[in-house]
């Protein structure tokens, strides 16, 4: 069962988010180390929709849906933005960018995060779909 | 997020608690480390026992406030990393522009 979340546009917003996921995960018998590193992937991509996909305008919302099917965890976070290109992302440990103040959030999301991808929607703005393969340990039947 | 100012010798030392994330956190941190760039410290010590989560505008702002310290002839130190700040320093490759130091009496002594 998918979880939805329609978010103002705000960074305390994203504390909403984390708790459900918190929930969910908690829920499945997820540890509380690797919540930490999805939780990061999540606080991320939700980051990125209110700064650069709606530039803080706290009128426009962020849809979040997350589920745990098997041991597969699902993300996705749609804005209305206008999107970017995400194959010419800098690396941010290349000696050009290391001090940089920006330019580590979509890299944080690649690593903690098995697979991720980002595309614009017919009806407009982006969506970005990440998901992990969680410890089959920890999964609840 | 909370801090603590305390200092030792000619050395600041800040301690913060809570989280270091978009829109809260990062912008007290960065306030923080300009107040005493302006104070006129050129020795910080950034203690992070006590944060349970950094983001990576958080991170960004410790590279920022790395930065504005180096420019003023000052220098920022790192001590009581968790193993999860560790980690998130590590993958981005910011461990080795960042002195960090396992306790404050060894970091006071490292400046």
């Amino acid at each position: 069962m998918w979880v939805t979340l329609s978010l103002e546009s705000r960074f305390e917003s994203i504390e909403i988010a984390e708790r459900a996921l918190v929930d969910l995960l908690a829920g499945h018998g997820i540890e509380d180390d690797e919540q930490y590193w999805i939780l990061t992937a999540l606080r991320e991509a939700i980051a990125n929709a209110i700064r650069h996909g709606h530039h803080e305008q706290p009128e426009e919302r962020v849809r979040v849906d997350f589920r745990v099917s098997g041991i597969q965890l699902s993300i996705m976070v749609l804005d209305q933005g206008d999107g970017f290109d995400s194959s010419v992302i800098p690396d941010p440990r290349d000696a050009e960018n290391i001090l940089k103040p920006c330019g580590r959030g979509i890299f944080y999301m690649r690593r903690f995060m098995d697979d991720v991808t980002f595309r614009r929607e017919p009806g407009g703005g982006t969506m970005v779909s990440m998901s992990r393969r969680l410890t089959a340990r920890a999964i609840k039947e | 997020m909370k801090q603590q100012i305390k200092d030792v010798g000619d050395v600041r030392i800040i301690s913060l608690s809570g989280k270091i994330t978009i829109g809260a956190g990062d912008v007290v941190l960065r306030e923080l480390i300009n107040d005493s760039l302006e104070a006129g410290h050129t020795k910080i010590l950034l203690d992070l026992g006590g944060i349970s989560a950094i983001d990576s505008s958080g991170i960004g702002e410790m590279v920022a406030s790395y930065t504005s310290a180096k420019n003023r002839g000052a220098q920022l130190k790192l001590v009581n990393l968790s193993k999860k700040i560790n980690d998130i320093l590590q993958v981005t490759q910011l461990i080795t522009v960042f002195d960090v130091f396992d306790n404050q009496e060894e970091a006071v002594q490292g400046f």
